[in-house]
Parts: C-alpha cells; sequence; structure tokens
C-alpha cells in the first residue's frame, strides 16, 4: 500500500478586486498535481471567486487594506479550502445561506454565493463572528481516473 | 486576465460581446460601458453573446440581471445567445434561465428582438 498523497498551500493578499483572479487560479494551479476535470477546475475556481469577493465586497466593503487568507489542503482524492477574511463578519448566518439572499442588492448582486457553493462542493462550512471576521471550509472529493474512465 | 467587451448595433439592437472572464472585478467595467451604451438612447434592446465568455461567476449573474432590469424599463428585450456549458449551469442554477430568453447563435437573438436580416 503506497502512502496517501498529501500537500498543503497558504496565500495571504489585499483585499482588492483584482485579486480576485489571481486567487482562483492560484488554487487552480496547485489543484492541478491531483489531474482534475475540467469540470472540476471550473467548480473549484468558482467557488474560490465567490468566496474571496464576499470577504472584498461584505467583509472589508471594499476597503483595500484588509488581508484575505487562502489554505488549500491536499489528502489523497479531498480537496479541502479555508478562505478567511478579518472583516465585519455575518449576523445571521442562516439568513446569509438563504438562495438569493443579499445584503447588498443596490450593487446588483444576486445573492447566489452561497448557493453555488454549496452546489459544486461536497461540504461547506461556515464561521463567522461579528466585528471579527469570516472563515468558509469547503470540501470536495475529486472523481479518481479510474471514476473517470467508467463514466 | 481580464474582460473585453465589444459593442455593435443593428438598427435598434444593441450587441455586446463578452470574451474573457466576467467577476466581480470586471463586472464593473461591464455595467459602467454598457449603461453607456443605452444612455445614448438608441437602443431598446439587448443582445449578449457570451460565446468567448470563459469564466463568470455571481457578479456576471449581477450584472445581467440588473441589464435586463434596466432594458425592461425602456421597454425593451433582451436576449443571450451562445453561453457555454459551465456557465449554463449558474444561470440554470439562479433561476434566471427562465427569466431572460437563450438563444444559440447571435442571429436568432436579433432575430427574437424583432429585427429581420
Ligand atoms: N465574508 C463575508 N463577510 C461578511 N458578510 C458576508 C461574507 N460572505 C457573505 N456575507 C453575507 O452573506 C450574504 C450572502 O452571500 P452570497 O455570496 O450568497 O450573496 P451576495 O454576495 O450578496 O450576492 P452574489 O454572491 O450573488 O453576488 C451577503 O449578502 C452578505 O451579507
Ligand atoms: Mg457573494
Amino acid at each position: 500500500m503506497s502512502e496517501v498523497h498529501k500537500n498543503f498551500m497558504e496565500l495571504s493578499f489585499a483585499s482588492r478586486s483584482e485579486n480576485e483572479s489571481f486567487a482562483r487560479v492560484a488554487v487552480a494551479s496547485f489543484i492541478s498535481q491531483l489531474d482534475p476535470t475540467m469540470e472540476e477546475l471550473t467548480d473549484i475556481k468558482t467557488v474560490v471567486s465567490e468566496a474571496v469577493t464576499n470577504a472584498v465586497i461584505h467583509g472589508y466593503e471594499e476597503k483595500t487594506d484588509g488581508v484575505i487568507t487562502i489554505r488549500t489542503w491536499i489528502e489523497g482524492q479531498k480537496v479541502s479550502i479555508e478562505i478567511s477574511d478579518q472583516g465585519l463578519g455575518i449576523t445571521n448566518v442562516e439568513e446569509a445561506r438563504q438562495p438569493l439572499y443579499t445584503s447588498k442588492p443596490e450593487l446588483e448582486r444576486s445573492g447566489m454565493g452561497f448557493t453555488i457553493m454549496e452546489n459544486f462542493m461536497d461540504e461547506v462550512a461556515v464561521d463567522s463572528r461579528e466585528g471579527q471576521g469570516t472563515t468558509i471550509r469547503l470540501v470536495k472529493h475529486l472523481k479518481t481516473h479510474q471514476q473517470t474512465l467508467q463514466h | 486576465m481580464g474582460l473585453y467587451v465589444d459593442v455593435a448595433r443593428r438598427r435598434n439592437v444593441l450587441i455586446v460581446r463578452l470574451s474573457g472572464e466576467l467577476d466581480h472585478h470586471t463586472a464593473t467595467q461591464v455595467r459602467h460601458r454598457l449603461e453607456d451604451e443605452l444612455s445614448k438612447g438608441i437602443d431598446t434592446n439587448l443582445v449578449l453573446n457570451l460565446e468567448n465568455l470563459t469564466f463568470m461567476d455571481s457578479s456576471g449573474l449581477g450584472v445581467v440581471l440588473g441589464r435586463y432590469r434596466q432594458i425592461s424599463q425602456l421597454g425593451g428585450r433582451m436576449a443571450v445567445c451562445s453561453v457555454q456549458p459551465s456557465i449554463h449551469r449558474l444561470f440554470e442554477m439562479s433561476g434566471l434561465f427562465k427569466v431572460f430568453s437563450f438563444f444559440e447563435d447571435e442571429e436568432r437573438a436579433i432575430r427574437a428582438c424583432g429585427v429581420a436580416s
């Protein structure tokens, strides 16, 4: 029996909107060692984009001096991603996770960020404290190659 | 990776072709550009061609929905065309698939806005 493949990365950057694309590309390229399908890569890019955008818009209200941290673990075919900010936090997580709920309709938000994360990932956990910040934990089990070949 | 906005006109239809990645950062640019074009008062209808859009997230849904509201207020129609499967999934998930009209190609979308070729 060979040991399970494990790897880890951590990345911190300023809460600037131009870092949204940097963040999703960085996580996607780290994940590519697992040889994911195109669809899995797109799913991961999209959810990272959602969580980072939320930190920028809601956590820091577009102030650019905040810090966003992403940690990514790989264990076998399991990918775990944690996105945290030290921003405003979420008062009512239950309500925030409802499809179409947004606290900022005036900014043309659709309220779909959490719904997209839930659809694309196997697990979504939200840990938030008012005035202290938010951490989103996402888990996805990638298909192994054998599974891909069977389909 | 940025976003490119290409604009054309046919009669009273504004044709907007987006290529690249549509996220929160680039959505602002799309919104301003389209608000500018629509404020010229030439167009009442809008065709959004997403053929070369390689990435979109909820910010894209927001900006598309915003333009739909704007066009509806002008009494016009909006048609979206050539949407890639990965982006199509987002429209389906949000229920917007039932709200906008989707077409396979630009010509059909333009015709749906009432302009004969
Ligand atoms: N990092 C965060 N810090 C503070 N509040 C947050 C954070 N993430 C989400 N929220 C709150 O949760 C709500 C729902 O988030 P969600 O991503 O589902 O929708 P949205 O960001 O408002 O719209 P969309 O993602 O469709 O553009 C937000 O409107 C905001 O009030
Ligand atoms: Mg969001």
